[in-house]
């Protein structure tokens, strides 16, 4: 049942990721060039994402346990730090390189384009070495 | 407007509204946040293996397949930039997801819908560097791209 729930919420984003043109890295360049021909449109994606969870989570917070597992895995931390800012400014970069940020990019797959899988086998590999430096950090 | 633009606009955000409902039903089967990259991170290192992480990941793509195979949703016309910038792109991301702990679904979609203040914070820091680099890439240094072959 787990796992049916796991490739049912995939399922339902992957088709959204390419219905929304969040797997054209185009379109994802396009909008993120807001200082030259700017595609505004997939500004909406995020914006109905976050309409629809900022409604939803706090509805299901209100039942004591999702229905297949024992407890709500919210995440806890509240505090900022260097590396959350480095993290998210390299990732913002290595995005606004080519278009492709992770879900996309699994997504994209799909259209048969070696480059896709180099950039994911890159995308692994610069998560292991991120992990191998952090590995005495708290 | 123009009836692209337009529908561009409607795909958007029907496109949004269920990446919204495939977080919430992940969160409410299984209490979990659908952020990417750290639920790819943990389907290749976390042990014991909980088998829902690779499904969850392999219907990203069956999904796509469906929107584009199905609703017949025009395929992208792919990047005409180099291998050299899908790895370097690659890369980055990477190693910008594990030290800041999510990526545009984790943090942009899902953090911010808890309102977590870190996630927030984490948005608009992507956003913003992505902005910038495509401001570098396309205007103050165009042909960069161009010349990493």
């Amino acid at each position: 049942m787990k796992a049916l729930a796991g490739l049912c919420s995939g399922l339902i984003f992957g088709f959204g990721l390419a219905v929304s043109g969040m797997t054209d890295t185009n379109k994802v360049l396009g909008f993120l060039d807001v200082f030259g021909a700017w595609q505004a449109p997939l500004l909406l994606v995020m914006g109905s994402a976050v309409l629809v969870t900022l409604i939803g989570f706090p509805l299901l917070k209100r039942r004591a346990r999702p229905f297949l597992a024992a407890s709500f895995q919210f995440p806890q931390r509240t505090d900022l730090d260097r590396r959350l800012l480095l993290g998210a400014t390299l990732f913002g970069v290595g995005w606004g390189l080519y278009g492709y940020c992770p879900g996309p990019a699994l997504a994209g797959v799909i259209y048969g384009s070696v480059d896709t899988v180099l950039f994911l086998m890159a995308m692994v590999f610069g998560m292991a070495v991120a992990t191998y430096l952090t590995r005495n950090a708290p | 407007m123009s009836t692209a633009i337009n529908g561009d606009l409607a795909m958007a955000m029907a496109g949004g509204l269920l990446i919204g409902v495939a977080a919430l039903t992940l969160m409410a089967l299984l209490g979990r946040v659908a952020g990417i990259s750290g639920i790819t991170w943990a389907a290749l290192t976390a042990k014991p293996r909980e088998n829902w992480r690779w499904l969850f990941l392999a219907g990203l793509p069956l999904g796509a397949a469906l929107a584009h195979g199905i609703i017949g949703v025009p395929l992208p016309q792919g990047s005409s930039l180099s291998p050299t910038v899908a790895i370097l792109a690659g890369l980055l991301v990477g190693l910008g997801v594990r030290l800041g702990n999510g990526c545009t679904s984790g943090h942009g979609v899902c953090g911010i819908g808890l309102l977590s203040p870190r996630s927030i914070i984490a948005t608009l820091t992507f956003m913003t560097a992505g902005v910038v680099t495509v401001l570098m890439t396309r205007h103050l240094v165009p042909g960069v791209l161009g010349a990493m072959s």
